[in-house]
């Protein structure tokens, strides 16, 4: 018989494809909607962004209207909007002359970038370090001194830090430029103020898991079995403690991103967020638009990202596919 | 106490047939007489039986952090109804014959750079604060209840459906929505608590999702069923009541997280709009003076710092209250 016959899926390799199948649907879906959604909103602001300051000649204004296909209908320009997104093209700014929003990401996107990993790399390390050493000296000074760190940095608007930061290291001590992104010390303020959330939440998450692995039976035997405690630690219950930490990487990306908004605006950084703010603050609504979606895709895809890792880690987890809820 | 020595007897019987059979087992006909269990009282419940939620209560004002939170809390709200009478100054009066004063007898948080009064300003940004704080809350509350005690008491196919559209809009950052909405509608208070609203429920409808399924196979609802009750009366009547406790602390926590929405987005000039204030407007209107006047930053970032952290700290301790494996 044909050669394929032979060819066997394993069940749960099945599960995993139809679990990532399923995911990615719910991806394309999501990203869709929402690019609906933010077309027929901004159709939905009474009058059109070349209203207003100056009068214009009606046959420039007419013109212009025809330049960005307002002179259409609206189903056609919705179509036109969907067309022009499956070529990834996100049309033209309406305020700066000459830049697409294509352009304006890849010009910008590499500062937000830089800025975003540093601060998720810093949020896991600090915050997995800090909750470890928190649950080891459980009821003690360092576990009260981290649960306070915790307790502050999920209070503490990133606003208020930042503009702190600013005048006591910057303007006071002199340590660190008070804005711009251009030597490796400039990352130092606007990365912890961007961390100091994740930073805590994931403390808190790793020290409560922490101290409930230390507490359960596998942990005890290895104990007994006389083993050092750095390699219980390291071996044995960090692996287990830090798992749920995998679940919350997508809200942390989030976080940081939506962070990254008022950051970029307070640190003087060219990235997508200030490009955000802007476009907002001078109604550019095909700006506003592109930057919305491009925020949605990335962190949609953490998210699909996130669930997907979650899956192969953690054999515990159903590929039910059914998130959320309980 | 004749039973323990019963046992310890046995014990001692024990060990001695392991190591010697043969040995002699050193009982007394006195060691097998009947026990008197009269005084015994087995039955009698010896502790006062406390409910679910006076437990919860006395665990929260047993616990003092909490109870230091809660008196802040109260003392800002308080605050932010009579403090515009404590002076004799109002938030929007600009005197721009003293502009940006540090704190003095006459104004005691100094002025801004109009020269308003910031003790009338900040406790206008806690009003402003603690009213979309609440607002959302309520909205949450409302849409989060019906929502999540529909897909949880009928499950199967409706369950699915619902749950779906819940986690795509879950999956689109809430403050992406919020700025969408704001530019859309004119920025104000109403569109802030609106967009909050109701981008912020499904962590309020998932919750009661699970608590409504946890609850729905008990006798208390089949019974309920049986004579006849609707699902709505079901729902609202017999399993919201006890689902409280987790609704209850999703709600106090969601209130530190749409205060910091209206300081961020009034930060970024999307919010409350001039001569209104807001925390988050007096901040940026602070921070762009921060190198010449750095004391006007402070008792707005103080007060929605300590505002959401009493917030944070007091919804632990509730949450810790209405968990029974923290019980001791």
């Amino acid at each position: 018989m044909a050669a394929w016959r032979k060819f066997k899926f394993y069940p749960e390799m099945m599960q995993m494809v139809r679990f990532i199948a399923t995911k990615l649907m719910y991806v394309l879906l999501t990203l869709f909607l929402l690019a609906t959604v933010t077309f027929f909103m901004m159709k939905a602001i009474p009058g059109d962004p070349f209203m207003g300051e100056k009068k214009l000649p009606p046959a420039i204004y007419n013109n212009i209207m025809a330049k960005y296909g307002f002179d259409q209908p609206v189903w056609k320009q919705y179509l036109t909007y969907m067309n022009n997104l499956l070529h990834f093209d996100l049309g033209e700014s309406m305020k700066s002359a000459n830049r697409t929003v294509n352009n304006i990401i890849q010009n910008a996107f590499p500062n937000s970038a830089k800025l975003g990993i540093v601060a998720i790399i810093v949020s896991v390390i600090v915050g997995i370090a800090l909750g470890v050493i928190a649950a080891l000296y459980h009821r003690g000074l360092i576990d009260a001194l981290a649960t306070i760190i915790a307790v502050l940095g999920v209070s503490i608007p990133s606003f208020v830090l930042a503009p702190l930061m600013q005048y006591f290291f910057a303007v006071k001590l002199g340590w660190f430029h008070v804005a711009g992104l251009k030597e490796p010390l400039d990352y130092v303020m606007p990365v912890l103020a961007l961390s100091a959330l994740p930073i805590a939440f994931i403390a808190r998450l790793t020290r409560s898991n922490m101290v409930e692995v230390m507490n359960s039976d596998y942990i005890k035997t290895a104990k007994s079995k006389g083993l050092s405690k750095a390699i219980i630690v390291n071996r044995h219950a960090l692996r287990n403690a830090i798992l749920p930490v995998v679940t919350y990487l997508g809200p942390m990306t989030a976080n940081i991103v939506t962070g990254s908004v008022v950051i970029e605006k307070i640190f003087g950084i060219a990235g997508i967020g200030k490009y955000f703010v802007e476009s907002v603050s001078n109604r550019d609504y095909t700006l506003i638009m592109g930057l919305t979606l491009f925020y949605a895709f990335i962190l949609i895809v953490a998210r699909f990202l996130t669930d997907i890792a979650y899956a192969a880690v953690d054999p515990r987890i159903k590929l039910n596919s059914r998130g959320g809820g309980s | 106490m004749s039973n323990l020595h019963l046992t310890k007897n046995h014990e001692e019987q024990h060990a001695a047939a392991s190591t010697d059979r043969h040995q002699h087992l050193n009982l007394k006909p006195e060691d097998f007489r009947k026990i008197d269990t009269s005084d015994l009282n087995a039955e009698v419940i010896s502790r006062e039986s406390v409910s679910v939620w006076r437990d919860a209560m006395e665990r929260v004002i047993s616990n003092k952090l909490a109870m230091i939170c809660l008196f802040i809390l109260i003392a800002i709200t308080v605050m932010s109804v009579i403090g515009p009478w404590l002076t004799p100054y109002d938030y929007q009066t600009n005197d721009l014959s003293s502009t940006n004063q540090p704190p003095s007898k006459e104004h005691w948080f100094g002025t801004d750079e109009l020269g308003r009064d910031m003790f009338e300003r900040t406790w206008m940004g806690a009003s402003i604060s603690l009213r979309v704080g609440l607002f959302a809350a309520l909205i949450d509350l409302v849409i989060g209840i019906i929502y999540g005690g529909i897909m949880g008491y009928f499950g199967g196919r409706v369950d699915e459906i619902m749950n779906r559209a819940a986690e795509i809009l879950y999956s689109i950052p809430t403050l992406l929505i919020v700025i969408l909405l704001v530019v859309v509608m004119q920025p104000s208070l109403f569109t802030i608590v609106l967009a909050i609203g109701i981008t912020g429920w499904v962590n309020m409808a998932w919750i009661v999702r699970g608590q409504v399924m946890q609850l729905k196979n008990q006798e208390y609802v089949l019974a309920s069923r049986s004579l006849g009750a609707s699902a709505s009366r079901i729902i609202f009547r017999h399993l919201i009541p006890n689902a409280m406790g987790p609704i209850i602390v999703t709600l106090t926590l969601t209130v530190p997280s749409a205060i910091f929405a209206e300081a961020f987005l009034s930060f970024l000039g999307l919010g409350v709009q001039s001569p209104a204030a807001s925390w988050g407007t007096m901040i940026e209107d602070a921070r762009s003076a921060m190198k010449v006047f750095p004391w006007r930053i402070f008792f707005p970032a103080l007060f929605i710092s300590l505002t959401m952290l009493a917030f944070n700290i007091f919804g632990d301790a509730l949450r810790d209250a209405f968990d029974p494996k923290l019980k001791r």
